[in-house]
């Protein structure tokens, strides 16, 4: 708490990416999510095999040349569903990062910036949400709505909103003593202009940090709710339900549990080694520490 | 000291001689579902019936093995030439678990609450042509119809008929007090019902001393359960793919039988475009039986043609009717005017055969033009949206009460199917008494669904029943919801 | 203290009072009909009437939900609908798996966790950091359910050494219970482990960093006890946080694991509640989740306020 900025830190775009880059963490992150990434985006032009029309004959055959991870009880290509089902793992665990930021960081502003029973009410309403187990929300959710990867998204969505606007909230309030911001106040500048300006460039990194760790919670949350049956249903597929229709089987053919679930610890590893190098990088007081 | 060493040594013999000490007389039996309690006049749960029907509760008849009706309570009876007025021989000394006498009395308070007006039987219908119970001395029971009907008997030998005593009635389903050759003993919710010989039984005692039905809900769970010895026997095992493992095991008995669950994939009749016979024939030619089968874990089931169970006597094979031929099938859709194909809805609720099967069929249909979309339901949304509402297009259930076809020609069922020529013959059937006659019958019923392709008729449900090696006289077949376990013994 | 102490109690009941609010207008919600799921397909309407006016479905709205909430207050969470016994019988039925399951992964992660994040910390930068680090790192990504499979397949399946699921209740003696719970806690308790050894290793790096340590170890205070007496007790303050948040994941986590595993517990009852629409059920088990979350946050506000005295000014 030494030396505080006299005005915004500037980011210098190239000397980031340098740093960035010459992190182990970061750069290890970084290509496994880009290969998932791309992993999922070639799945909407191209997989090994038809996964739509199913070939019982076919079913449960063991690894081999022409099935590299085998094939599953429909006799449907376990390395096209794995593909396939990445687009839906990160689309859920995308879309409610999505949700919880578009939410919870207007929420956490508004709160940092007003202050008072506001602050105080947004506060308690996060209690109350991290009072509810967050998998046991999810589940009365989709026992309400339904089974299906939309509610899903609901669900772990609104799980995110407190989350960030927590995050918002503390970085937003460490800002508003500095001196910039009290300057731009003094020139009559409203609240909401000045959240825009000075405090949401500046706390940026932050959330930025706490969204990739929510992201790979999301994918663990979505998961756990397919596997539950609460997930993306057939003939959608997703990496949870595929361990689903794998625990009966497993006794047979324990290729069917293997690979969705080391998609998923290789997925979400990837995903918290960039937001640990993130980290690094962008917060210099931690990586003095390290 | 004195006493514990002979005991201690007596038991050491005990351990050494193992079994040829005493034979083993209990047995732990896996079953899928939990009852949600042990009262079968109060609720439909199959799995109340698994554990107290024939064991611990009695009724005045009963149904055996092969679905054939034998005495129980009542070791005989008369009926009227008109077949109207049935006259019971109860036997004598018979008593309740709590030490009570039975008698005719307690036939009659549980037939007339049973079809009482507030009344909570799953099953009311089958009390619906009783117009009277009479108790007309403490050995004889005599009961009214009001019209002929041909399954009286039959009906009677329900779990949902069972006679209970009215001094404990209302606490049956907590501490179950029947008649028969087992009694409560306790019950670990979520875990186990345990029953005990009852040393009182007015007939013939049980091997058993000691039975517990252990709540094994599905493959995962069951089959180490089996492997391990935790579990004697599974009469209905949810194998799934592991069955092949366990057949060429010689420690266990597999005996694949047949019950009375007709799996069928429904069709709203009521909804356009499914109204028009064109479009569910195309649907009966696109369904590949064989296939839907094979893609349902252990690949076993009977396929049928109409809704009628293949164990049964009156059975006709109709599978034929509209044969596998999707090529037939795209054709009587374009003469239809569907050449651009139809998108429908398929509702699927929680059991294997309908969630995994629904994907099978809605592959299959998609190769002839029918577009489904797979909605998964819970029991509770499925019985109030597809059943009570027909808030659906199709959906896959299995039909698990026996002798069921005349559900078909109910005016609000859901699958708002109307005939009236089929209506007559399930009629005609209802007065009817004579067997072959009533065989006749049934095969014409079964002609007329199959030929209007009401619904996909699939498969019959397999019973696939898993026991050690060891243990005799499990029921091969589930003619009605039972583990019957009254001829159950070790074997020397 | 005792204001504190207060003000924590007061808070936590209004929460618990909000959740009740949710709970029950979520479980009006939900479709589906209690009545009609215990009589089947072939139940007459009559029979159906009568069931759910025995059910006591038939009672105005907000009169249920008062009868709920003042039967709640003193012990009474009313009768389940399908089981047809008190719900807090059932709920104390399943306790005795759930709580000892609990409590088991929650001392198992800790008992790993903080000793491996001390390690970490001692040796940072050298190869037992990298080591233990780069695996928790991995633990973290480690679905629990997921573990758990393959546990079961290595230890029940391949070895036979533990049951591979059920539970045979205490009544046969602690140890078959013990036994049938040791797989499930383990599952729990890896990945909740992983994350807790992070956190005991970065919060032992920033105390180690500050100034009154350096102090200590300038002053010649050998290195052991200036790590264990001085560092571990104020590192304490975000381990706690940590461990009062993972105690409602676990509460949340051994719903999957049950399921894995088919123990009858709570996290099972409610799941077959809800899907059999036993709303009153789901009702008292969501509540009773939902206010231990609550109790575990005031018990772990009053440990911050004995471990550092400053806080309690603060609250």
């Amino acid at each position: 708490m030494s030396a505080e900025p006299a005005s915004p830190p500037v980011e210098d775009a190239g000397q980031f990416v340098r740093a960035a880059f010459s992190n182990a963490s970061f750069v290890t992150g970084f290509v496994i999510t880009a290969l998932i990434a791309l992993m999922a985006l070639v799945s909407f032009v191209w997989t090994p095999y038809d996964v739509i029309n199913l070939t019982v004959a076919n079913r449960m055959q063991p690894i081999s040349a022409q099935h590299w991870f085998g094939t599953d009880h429909f006799g449907r290509d376990i390395l096209s569903l794995i593909m396939m089902g990445a687009r839906n793992s990160i689309a859920v665990a995308f879309v409610a990062v999505g949700i919880g930021m578009g939410i919870g960081v207007p929420l956490g502003c508004w709160a940092a910036a007003r202050g008072g029973w506001i602050d105080e009410a947004l506060m308690r309403f996060n209690d109350l949400v991290f009072a509810f187990p967050a998998l046991l929300s999810a589940i009365m959710i989709t026992a309400i709505f339904g089974p299906g990867a939309v509610n899903a998204i609901v669900a772990i969505g609104i799980f995110n909103i407190p989350v960030f606007a927590r995050v918002a909230r503390a970085g937003a309030m460490a800002l508003w003593p500095r001196e910039y911001v009290l300057a731009a106040r003094a020139s009559g500048k409203s609240a909401t202009l000045i959240t825009i300006e000075h405090i949401l460039p500046n706390i940026a990194s932050l959330l930025l940090v706490q969204g990739t760790i929510q992201f790979a919670l999301g994918i663990l949350a979505e998961a756990g709710l397919s596997y539950l049956g609460l997930g993306a249903q057939p003939p959608m597929t997703s990496w949870g339900r595929m361990l689903f229709d794998a625990q009966t089987r497993m006794m047979v053919a324990p290729h069917l549990a293997i690979f969705p679930g080391l998609a998923i610890v290789v997925t979400v590893l990837g995903l918290n080694l960039l937001g640990d190098g993130l980290r690094d990088v962008l917060d210099p007081r931690l990586r003095r520490q390290r | 000291m004195k006493i514990i060493v002979p005991v201690l040594a007596a038991a050491a013999i005990a351990l050494a001689s193992g079994t040829a000490f005493a034979q083993r007389a209990d047995v732990v039996i896996g079953v899928v579902l939990e009852p949600p309690h042990l009262d079968p006049t109060a609720g439909a749960a199959a799995a109340i019936d698994e554990v107290v029907y024939a064991n611990l509760f009695e009724g005045l008849t009963r149904i055996g093995p092969t679905g054939e009706v034998l005495p129980a309570l009542a070791e005989s009876w008369e009926v009227s030439e008109d077949g109207l007025t049935y006259t019971f021989k109860l036997h004598e000394g018979v008593k309740f678990h709590d030490g009570a006498e039975f008698s005719s009395a307690d036939v009659k308070f549980s037939l007339d609450r049973a079809r009482a007006e507030d009344s909570t039987n799953a099953q009311k219908g089958l009390f619906a042509a009783i117009e009277n119970v009479e108790a007309t001395d403490p050995t004889t029971v005599t009961v009214t119809l009001s019209r002929p009907q041909g399954s009286f008997l039959y009906n009677m030998g329900w779990g949902d008929a069972v006679i209970v005593s009215e001094a404990t009635a209302a606490g049956n389903m907590e501490t179950p007090v029947g008649t028969g050759p087992f009694k409560f003993d306790s019950w670990a919710r979520g875990s186990s019902v345990v029953l005990v010989r009852n040393p009182d039984y007015w007939g013939e005692a049980v091997a058993l001393e000691r039975a517990e039905f252990r709540i094994v809900p599905d493959a995962a769970a069951a089959i180490p359960a089996l492997l391990s010895g935790d579990v004697h026997a599974f009469p209905n095992m949810p194998a799934g793919d592991a069955l092949a493992q366990i057949q060429s095991d010689d420690r266990f008995e597999v005996v694949i039988g047949s019950t009375e669950g007709e799996t069928l994939l429904s069709i709203n009749n009521g909804k356009e475009p499914f109204d028009r016979l064109e479009v569910r024939q195309a649907i009966a030619h696109a369904l590949n039986r064989e296939e839907i089968i094979a893609g349902n874990g252990s690949g076993l089931g009977t396929p049928i043609g109409s809704h009628f169970s293949p164990a049964n006597a009156a059975y006709v094979d109709l599978t034929d009717t509209y044969p596998y031929d999707p090529e037939k099938a795209k054709q009587l859709l374009a003469d239809a005017g569907f050449a651009d194909g139809i998108s429908a809805t398929l509702k699927l609720p929680p059991p294997p055969y309908a969630r995994e099967g629904g994907q099978v069929i809605a592959s299959q249909l998609r190769q002839v033009g029918i577009e489904l979309e797979i909605i998964p339901v819970e029991w509770a949304d499925w019985l109030s949206q597809v059943f009570t509402e027909k808030d659906y297009d199709m959906t896959i259930v299995s039909h698990t009460e026996p002798n069921d076809i005349d559900i078909y020609s109910r005016p609000d069922y859901y699958f708002n199917y109307q005939n009236e020529s089929f209506n007559a013959i399930i009629a005609e059937l209802d007065s009817t008494s004579d067997e072959e006659k009533r065989n006749e019958l049934y095969g014409e019923a079964q002609r007329i669904l199959a030929e209007d392709a009401v619904v996909g008729f699939l498969f019959q449900l397999p019973k696939i029943g898993v026991w050690d090696a060891k243990l005799e006289g499990m029921w091969e077949n589930s003619p009605i919801p039972a583990i019957d376990l009254t001829q159950v013994k070790w074997a020397e | 203290m005792t204001l504190f102490l207060l003000k924590r109690v007061v808070i936590g009941l209004i929460t618990l009072l909000v959740a009740s609010v949710v709970v029950f207008s979520v479980m009006e919600i939900l479709p589906g009909d209690p009545a009609r799921i215990m009589l089947g397909m072939n139940a007459t309407p009559e029979a159906l009437a009568t069931l759910r006016e025995q059910m006591g479905l038939n009672v105005p709205l907000l009169e249920r939900y008062a009868n709920w909430v003042t039967g709640m207050a003193v012990g009474d969470f009313g009768n389940s609908y399908t089981y047809r016994s008190p719900v807090i019988d059932l709920i104390a039925e399943r306790a005795i798996v759930s709580l000892p399951l609990a409590v088991i992964s929650l001392a198992l992660s800790t008992m790993i966790a903080i000793p491996v994040g001390i390690f970490a910390a001692a040796r940072r930068g050298r190869m037992g950091d990298t080591v233990s680090m780069g695996t928790a790192q991995i633990g973290v990504a480690i679905p629990n359910f997921w573990f758990a499979l393959l546990l079961i397949y290595v230890f029940a399946v391949w070895l036979r050494l533990v049951p591979a699921g059920g539970f045979p209740g205490w009544a046969g003696g602690i140890w078959p219970g013990l036994k049938a719970l040791i797989l499930p806690a383990v599952a729990l308790a890896l990945p909740q482990a992983a994350i807790l050894a992070r956190v005991t290793r970065s919060a032992m790096l920033e105390v180690l960093g500050e100034d009154y340590i350096r102090t200590a170890r300038a002053k010649g205070m050998p290195r052991r006890t200036v790590l264990w007496r001085h560092a571990l007790r104020n590192a304490m303050i975000p381990v706690l946080t940590i461990l009062g948040l993972q105690f409602a994941f676990l509460l949340a986590g051994t719903i999957i694991i049950e399921n894995v595993f088919y123990l009858p517990g709570l996290g099972r009852l409610l799941f077959q509640a809800i899907n059999q629409r036993d709303l009153i059920v789901v009702e008292g088990v969501v509540m009773l989740l939902v206010a231990s979350v609550v109790l575990v946050n005031i018990l772990v506000d009053i440990a911050y306020a004995m471990v550092d005295p400053r806080l309690r000014s603060r609250a």
